[in-house]
């Protein structure tokens, strides 16, 4: 059976030994290759699921690409908890270690440059989801703006019927459009408290990417997601950092902030001059 | 000891397996560090968007059907798609609904539902 090389992230030299327990992709436990003054870690993978063809195909597979994403990420956190990483997108895949090794020395100086921008920095996610409107206002159940609405629901469920005996079909719509002008006017305050939650964390952090907003309904996540940024954080600045979001979250009525992390500087892997231009206003894709 | 260990729930402290899905994808296929394997794999461009609309519908007509401007939201990662088609369901049905109360109320009521409502 070939194996192949998968190769996580890539770090300075490390101090501290990798969790012993960590099951990387493919079930292998991670391992070492320090080369040109830098360390790679490095996992051995059958060519039967990481060989182009295999990997096109898998890559495909929800079950296995979620499996794989899952097991990158356990060695990406096992390794942020001892080090800086600088992490690789996933399945980045060499024949052998030499070709690992020719990486490293091809990327040195680039590396060296990230590894220094990032070095002691976590990422931290902070997302945004309006609560009240966007879900009950798809369906079309009319939701008064900051009341919670399951009590409301089934009432005015039974005026509606109540409403096509009697034949006001008409007000029904306009009752609709009211409703629409109310979810509009909470999505702007939603915006702009996301805007200034956002101008607020990144003057606090050392970098700030937003990215665009993720679907509620395919993320699992209620309500409607008008930020989603991440922020580069030096580790001495994270409790005061995860202080000011949680107190920030509170002056928040119908909005919901969520903070993950600290991840591994994902968001910031490719230094600033190289990204595209982020996606300005949160929710604007609308 | 770093600050890093007193959040224990946290991606970091070990706790990934709890960890959304749709935000470990959106870094790990979307985020990391780009670096020319030997195994060609374009994460990038067309590939990734063709990855996650596969994931996350059976196919473009069926995105297309179903209104995802995937393009544009880069929606998350995740099996969720039943619950958008439930929602599309959902609004369809909405509509209809308002459009037969727009014509029950033009013409008058009906008796055969009256018959119908009163059945034992």
């Amino acid at each position: 059976m070939t194996e192949l090389r998968y190769v996580y992230a890539v770090c300075d030299s490390l101090d501290a030994p990798l969790a012993s327990d960590v099951t990387g992709v493919a079930g292998a436990p991670p391992h070492l290759i320090a080369h040109a003054g830098l360390t790679a870690v490095v996992g051995h993978v059958p060519a039967e699921q990481f060989a182009e063809t295999a990997l096109r195909r898998n890559l495909e597979n929800l079950d296995w690409l979620s499996e794989t994403a899952r097991a990158h990420q356990s060695v990406i956190a096992a390794l942020a908890s001892v080090a800086s990483p600088l992490p690789l997108r996933l399945a980045t895949v060499f024949h052998d270690d030499s070709g690992v090794r020719a990486m490293l020395e091809g990327e040195a100086e680039r590396f060296r440059a990230s590894l220094d921008r990032l070095r002691d920095r976590v990422e931290w996610g902070v997302k945004v989801h309006v609560e009240t409107a966007s879900q009950t206002g798809q369906d079309g159940t009319p939701t008064p703006t900051g009341a919670s609405a399951a009590p409301n629901g089934g009432r005015r469920e039974r005026l509606s019927s109540a409403a096509l005996a009697s034949g006001s079909g008409r007000d029904f719509l306009r009752r609709r459009r009211a409703e629409r002008t109310e979810r509009d006017d909470a999505w702007r305050l939603a915006e702009t408290f996301a805007q200034e939650l956002h101008d607020a964390l990144a003057g606090r952090a050392d970098d700030a990417r937003i990215h665009p907003p993720q679907n509620s309904e395919l993320s699992g996540s209620s309500g409607r997601n008008v930020l989603n940024a991440a922020y580069l954080v030096h580790r001495s600045e994270a409790e005061s950092f995860v202080e000011y979001v949680n107190r920030d979250a509170e002056r928040a009525p119908g909005l919901r902030v969520e903070l993950t992390g600290p991840w591994a500087a994902y968001s910031f892997s490719t230094p600033p001059e190289e990204r595209s231009e982020a996606r300005p206003a949160a929710g604007g894709t609308r | 000891m770093g600050p890093a260990n007193s959040f224990p729930d946290s991606p970091l402290g070990g706790g990934s397996s709890g960890a959304n899905l749709a935000d470990i994808l959106e870094r790990v296929l979307d985020k990391g560090i780009v670096i020319a394997g030997d195994i060609k794999i374009n994460l990038l461009d067309i590939e990734l968007l063709t990855i996650k609309l596969r994931l996350i519908v059976a196919s473009i007509d069926k995105a297309k059907e179903m209104g995802i401007d995937w393009w544009e939201h880069d929606p998350a990662l995740s099996s969720g798609a039943r619950h958008q088609e439930l929602a599309r369901e959902n609004a369809e049905l909405r509509q209809r609904l308002a459009a037969l109360e727009d014509s029950r109320a033009q013409d008058s009521l009906d008796p055969a539902h009256e018959t119908e409502t009163s059945r034992d």
